[in-house]
């Protein structure tokens, strides 16, 4: 895998088993990191506090890997002075653990959430959360696609997919805030879910990191692409409901 | 043949110092060592107060085209060379050209230092005696305080002038055999592998010194060691089976080449 493409392996072969190695940590790293989001949504959508206890604490073993891996990069540099590609595939999986290890610890945040959720009445923009979810645990599973095939086109893809997670999240903020100005009541539970949303946000954000990455791995350049940011700004967005909300409202804001 | 794959020199920040005015131009270079053809069409241009490196496999060509600049290849038997090397646009090969002049301009450090069997102080005062560079005595100091200085060598051997340059470790000797070769004023120093036979410590103040030196004068290194040519050089060119198959910023050859064969072999994976 660590070879794909130059022809031929290393006149050093453990060289080689080091660098897959390697590879395929990440890639591991990267299905756990998966199963951690799967299951901290599971967990707020099924009302499930013992499985978002257990996504807490399985946080660890995404550390654990992420640990592994900075050894091994660690050991890699200093003993194999690696060149060309080696050198950005080793780079890359520095930089793509982190962010992995990002993306669990936003899993672990969600869930420890789903537990207050759990025992609370639920509210009407819950519903949106697995949609949202749904897409940012697409661009995870297609960027690490996108690096196992070493795909730029895929990663590129990924790229541009997080302008939609981003569009979910203000309609997300939208909705939460109009619930919250409707009945006051709901204020501490939704601050919760836009804590969640804000988090599956972010996740989308790494992710886009890693598609970054993965071009510099390829082509050993920086990716130039470009795309409207984030949808509708939300800090305006919550200052026009202040206003809409009325005078008091407004004064509060100041 | 392939053509070779080249890069604008400047382009990465670490060759943003230096003219990149080319000193040395080389335009399809033949060698032949009787009917064995060693370098074929080798198009280079060598970048004036850079450090270029030359890299490549054993018998790629690369010390041949480095002898190639100060003519050294005339004094093997057999050699023939083709294609124009120009310095400062005077054609080194132009036959009315005095060759000892040539190679007071262009300096050479070979891989094992090779002091003369003589005192530190006439090893660097040789070259300006012969070519007439010093009127007196004072000036001759001068010019052996100063080139030592230069190499990085005065502090360790001033109490010592007098004494055998074979007495001195492999080290120092290979920096009095740089102050030997910048005694003469040249513009060009060549370094065939000059670190090859020496220990890390050595090595390192060899490279200091290189990365000094490069301020005054234009220097083209061939090592074995990739590491020593991303530390040293601005400029690599990748020679492989007589070819130059490519040349860029040393940054950019080390990070991302743009040829297979220069990944396969700066990766040390089979060509």
């Amino acid at each position: 895998m660590a070879t794909k493409q130059t022809s031929g392996g290393h006149i050093v072969k453990s060289y080689d088993e080091e660098l897959e190695h390697l590879n395929n940590d990440i890639i591991k790293m990267g299905g756990l990191t998966e199963t951690q989001i799967a299951r901290s949504i599971e967990s707020v959508v099924k009302r499930d506090p013992e499985l978002a206890v257990r996504v807490v604490a399985d946080d660890e073993l995404v550390d654990d890997l992420n640990y592994q891996i900075d050894i091994q990069t660690t050991r890699l540099l200093a003993l194999r002075q690696p060149m060309a590609l080696d050198l950005r595939h080793i780079v890359a999986a520095l930089k793509i653990s982190a962010d992995l290890e990002r993306i669990a610890d936003y899993a672990a945040n969600i869930s420890k959430r789903a537990i207050t959720l759990s025992s609370a009445a639920p509210v009407a923009p819950v519903h949106s959360i697995p949609r949202m979810s749904r897409q940012a645990q697409q661009m995870l599973k297609d960027v690490i696609d996108a690096y196992i095939a070493r795909d730029v086109e895929k990663a590129v893809t990924v790229w541009h997919a997080d302008e939609t997670l981003d569009i979910m999240y203000t309609s997300l903020f939208r909705e939460a805030l109009t619930y919250m100005i409707e009945d006051p009541r709901s204020i501490s539970i939704c601050t919760h879910l836009l804590f969640i949303a804000k988090n599956i946000e972010r996740i989308g954000d790494h992710v886009t990191n890693i598609a970054e990455t993965i071009y510099f791995l390829v082509h050993g350049d920086r990716m130039r692409e470009s795309r409207p940011k984030g949808g509708p700004d939300v800090e305006n967005l919550s200052l026009s409901f202040a206003e809409r909300a009325g005078p008091k409202a407004e004064e509060d804001e100041k | 043949m392939d053509a070779t794959v080249e890069t604008e020199p400047g382009t990465a920040e670490t060759a943003a110092t230096g003219t990149d005015a080319a000193k040395i131009s080389a335009r399809g270079v033949d060698v032949f060592y009787g009917d064995k053809q060693a370098l074929f069409g080798v198009d280079l241009e060598i970048p004036e107060n850079q450090v270029t490196a030359l890299i490549g496999p054993s018998g790629c060509g690369k010390s041949t085209f480095l002898r190639c600049i100060n003519r050294m290849n005339d004094v093997i038997e057999g050699c023939r060379v083709r294609g124009t090397i120009l310095m400062d646009s005077m054609d080194i090969y132009d036959p009315t050209l005095d060759v000892v002049q040539l190679r007071a301009r262009v300096g050479m450090v070979f891989q094992k230092p090779n002091p003369f069997p003589k005192s530190i102080y006439d090893n660097v005062a040789y070259g300006p005696r012969i070519h007439g560079l010093c009127a007196d005595k004072a000036e001759v100091d001068e010019i052996v305080m100063t080139s030592l200085e230069k190499a990085g060598l005065l502090n360790e051997v001033i109490d010592r002038l007098n004494e055998p340059g074979t007495g001195l470790s492999g080290g120092q000797q290979q920096r009095l055999c740089i102050a030997r070769a910048i005694a003469v004023s040249p513009d060009v120093i060549l370094m065939d592998e000059p670190c090859s036979a020496l220990d890390p410590i050595a090595t390192a103040r060899i490279e200091e010194l290189i990365e000094n030196l490069r301020e005054r004068y234009t220097i083209v290194i061939v090592t074995h060691s990739m590491q020593q040519a991303a530390r040293v050089s601005q400029r690599t060119a990748f020679f492989h089976l007589g070819n130059l198959v490519e040349v860029g910023d040393t940054e950019q050859m080390f990070t991302n080449p743009h040829d297979e064969r220069t990944q396969g072999y700066i990766t040390g994976r089979y060509g």
